[in-house]
């Protein structure tokens, strides 16, 4: 456990320095761990699990300037995956008891795969929604992998708007999916 | 969208992070914040008019000593309690010492008093108003503070709302002392402490509904 530990705060680190490549690696193991926590924390839920890792992601890079290097990241990283996995299921609770009683939970050999299920919420449908200014940011930069430069160009927008538009673009994506929830 | 999508759009183009950003945020809201308390201070109560000379007693510092130091014991909770994964431990235990002292002096100050000065001592003459005057002038400081903390990522929302209300509310003293006529160390322990404590149950109250990201 601690190999993972150092394994993925050195990539989560050189993240924080603006390196794509290793923050790619983090989030792509940090995502493999957490479908393990959440299996098994919920696992009669198990179609609502890349729901709630696509808002822990999001979530922990939203969040990702609140970490000190010299702390330990599995505390960080857990007290995040916790909170939000108490706020999925305060959601859900407030949602069946306005309908649904009882639900598929009792379906145990309902289904069975091993493959990540898809995710029941589509992020890109919320990000549609985004007003302009938080949309085309991410659009043109994170989607299509467009420079800041480029994307300023490209829609008349300044540099210091764009990088604003897609920093809090993300938040108001995080706080969609609260609301959605 | 898949997963893998979202990976390679929060990595995509991925920006160092800001790092003095929570530092940031808790500067703009201390200075809006206490602010806006002092200026409700002036606005709804005004300075005590002996304020020129009370000031340069040391009485005077030794009462706001009290709020100020809290205040530094609420601002390194809230911040601490802004982040996840945080460790407290022991430094729980730091806003006991600067009640601890006062509490002391009160004490020692009632010992010394006649029996028939000691309620005097205590209740003063504005002990009914004093810490709802507190309160109100909290406000302010109070929407600054849970600002701040709500834009970085709490994870235990009802200590990090009482760590923010408490906060506001030691403000709110400070902003306080420039009014306040009491000056019996008796009565801070009691009345200052307890405009304090109803700021941070507040915040406690507040807390989950408010600090939600």
């Amino acid at each position: 456990m601690s190999g993972a530990e150092e394994r993925l705060r050195a990539l989560f680190v050189r993240g924080l320095d603006g390196d794509a490549a290793a923050y790619r690696a983090f989030l792509d193991d940090l995502t493999a761990h957490l479908r393990g926590f959440l299996r098994k924390r919920i696992y009669y839920l198990q179609d609502d699990i890349e729901d709630v890792v696509q808002e822990i992601l999001l979530a922990v890079h939203n969040s990702r300037h609140t970490y000190r290097p010299h702390e330990p990241l599995t505390a960080w990283v857990h007290a995040i995956a916790r909170y939000k996995l108490m706020d999925f299921f305060r959601a859900r609770s407030r949602r069946e008891a306005l309908n649904d009683p009882l639900d598929e939970t009792l379906d145990i050999f309902a289904t069975s795969d091993e493959e990540p299920a898809d995710a029941k919420r589509d992020i890109g449908k919320l990000l549609d929604q985004l007003p302009d200014r938080h949309r085309l940011p991410i659009v043109h930069v994170k989607l299509q992998g467009l420079s800041v430069t480029e994307t300023a160009t490209l829609t008349g927008m300044s540099e210091s708007a764009i990088k604003v538009g897609i920093h809090r673009g993300l938040k108001a994506l995080a706080a969609k999916i609260r609301g959605n929830a | 969208m898949k997963t893998e999508d979202l990976i390679s759009l929060l990595s995509t183009g991925v920006t160092p992070a800001d790092t003095g950003l929570s530092r940031r945020r808790f500067a703009r809201a201390l200075l809006l914040g206490g602010l806006g308390s002092f200026v409700l201070m002036l606005a709804v109560y005004g300075f005590r008019h002996d304020l020129a000379v009370v000031s340069r007693t040391p009485l005077f510092w030794a009462r706001f000593a009290f709020p100020a130091t809290l205040s530094a014991c609420a601002l390194f909770l809230a911040a601490r309690l802004s982040r996840p994964g945080t460790r407290i431990g022991a430094f729980w235990a730091a806003p006991a010492v600067p009640v601890i002292v006062v509490w002391s002096a009160a004490v020692a100050v009632l010992c010394l008093a006649s029996p028939d000065a000691r309620i005097p001592l205590v209740m003063g003459t504005t002990w009914r108003s004093c810490p709802f005057n507190i309160v109100l002038l909290s406000v302010p400081a109070f929407v600054a503070v849970f600002w701040a903390i709500r834009g970085l990522a709490p994870t235990r929302l009802r200590l990090a709302g009482a760590a923010g209300g408490m906060l506001a509310g030691t403000i709110a003293t400070m902003a306080y002392c420039l009014h306040c006529p009491e000056m019996s160390v008796a009565f801070w322990a009691v009345w200052y402490l307890l405009g304090m404590t109803l700021a941070t149950l507040i915040g406690a109250l507040l807390g989950p509904r408010f600090l939600r990201w």
